[in-house]
């Protein structure tokens, strides 16, 4: 593609690339270098990027490629490991269903918990449920399989919703 | 009853990616199983409590406006790259077209002119009138022709006439000589000179046209060439005799 429309169409998806590194970084400065870095590397590869494909997963791939390769990336990934949560069992949750329903719907609670999980999680979660990324356009970005994303985006939510519904077992498992 | 769906398909549901048919199929389902409308009801749950993870950071201005620019610099010379390209490829395009057309119009004279020597040669009858005689191919010419010329004497030389015929050229009538040079024939035309046929001639004197080596000049009114297969040199040194002979 001409990198004269790549401000045209990337522009766009500015403000949910930037909610994505804060996300993934948790910091400010460090999303606004990982954006500004996703920018400057997809206008370099532009010209290679072929039209009608898609620019969104593209670029969300190119963000999360240079997150893995950040300071901050490499830390989290130091800190998860999606083998050993694989294995592990869930805690049964010890809270009334009414206080589980209003916790799940709570955003606080639930803001508490998305950032409390290992890094590939939280990523296919906010992939998913924030970014609202299909499954293929997940696996592209991830560069997995379609059955990886499904079966790693279960493992996500179960993770999430223990950790919404039972915040003291999470504590303990940490 | 155990319910047959996997988690994975629920989720497929709520995330949108089963097919029409397998969403209608599911749904129909979930009206009859308490366990399944249970989990899709958790996975809305979790969904309305993500979304306010939506645009919960926002890029300040300043940034914004930042990126923008990093992007937009590198932008513009490509951007006039874009909008000069077409146009320079076009002025080259008709350029080339310009000068081919010239240069075909300055030559097609010449290929004609090598045309008539390679006919005369292929033809039975070479000469219509055939004579080593000077003094007798260039009366043969007078009513024929509405110019005359001076043949000149090639005795003494390599050259020897072999006799002579009547040519058109771009709708002129014109003299042929055929002279032979040991083996090789060589023509000699002549022509009334025209702006027309000056037009569609090279600027050099003597070219190449088709492995014939042509030379050609004007003299008063009228021009001559000379078109053969022997050596430029030879193909020269015939021209000279010819201009001499008609000063």
């Amino acid at each position: 593609m001409d990198p004269a429309f790549f401000e045209q169409m990337a522009m766009p998806l500015f403000d949910q690339l930037y909610n994505f590194a804060h996300w993934l970084t948790g910091d400010r400065s460090d999303a606004e270098d990982l954006v500004q870095e996703t920018f400057a590397k997809a206008l370099k590869g532009f010209r290679s990027f072929e039209d009608g494909t898609n620019l969104r997963a593209w670029m969300y791939r190119i963000l999360r490629n240079s997150y893995l390769t950040s300071k901050s990336g490499l830390a989290a990934q130091k800190t998860s490991s999606l083998e050993d949560d694989e294995e592990q069992g869930l805690t049964a949750n010890s809270m009334s269903p009414e206080a589980l329903l209003l916790r799940q719907e709570s955003y606080a609670s639930v803001a508490d918990a998305l950032e409390a999980l290992p890094a590939a999680y939280r990523e296919i979660i906010l992939l998913c449920e924030v970014e609202e990324l299909s499954y293929r356009e997940m696996a592209q970005i991830l560069s997995v399989p379609i059955g990886t994303v499904m079966s790693r985006l279960a493992r996500a939510r179960k993770l999430l919703r223990q950790a919404i519904t039972d915040p003291v077992a999470r504590e303990v498992e940490q | 009853m155990t319910c047959q769906q996997d988690h994975l398909t629920l989720a497929a549901y709520m995330d949108g990616e089963l097919t029409p048919e397998r969403a209608a199929t599911l749904e129909r389902h979930l009206q009859g199983c308490a366990g399944c409308s249970a989990e899709i009801a958790g996975l809305a749950r979790m969904r309305r409590g993500l979304s306010a993870a939506k645009g919960r950071y926002a890029p300040s201005d300043e940034f914004r406006r930042k990126v923008q620019s990093q992007i937009a610099v590198k932008k513009a010379r490509p951007n006039v790259m874009r909008f000069w390209s077409p146009a320079i490829a076009l002025a080259a395009a008709i350029l080339l077209c310009v000068v081919w057309l010239r240069s075909s119009n300055r030559t097609d004279a010449l290929s004609e002119v090598a045309d008539l020597h390679v006919t005369a040669l292929a033809s039975a009858n070479p000469v219509d009138v055939v004579s080593t005689d000077r003094h007798t191919v260039k009366p043969w010419f007078q009513g024929k022709i509405p110019f005359s010329f001076n043949v000149p004497e090639f005795g003494g030389t390599e050259f020897s006439l072999l006799g002579g015929r009547l040519i058109y050229l771009h709708q002129q009538p014109g003299a042929q000589l055929i002279v032979a040079m040991r083996q090789h024939k060589i023509s000699v035309l002549i022509l009334q000179d025209s702006a027309q046929l000056a037009r569609s001639l090279p600027r050099s004197n003597a070219v190449q046209q088709l492995a014939f080596n042509i030379s050609t000049w004007p003299s008063h009114q009228l021009r001559f060439f000379v078109v053969g297969d022997a050596e430029p040199a030879e193909v020269e040194k015939l021209a000279e005799l010819m201009e001499r002979a008609n000063p």
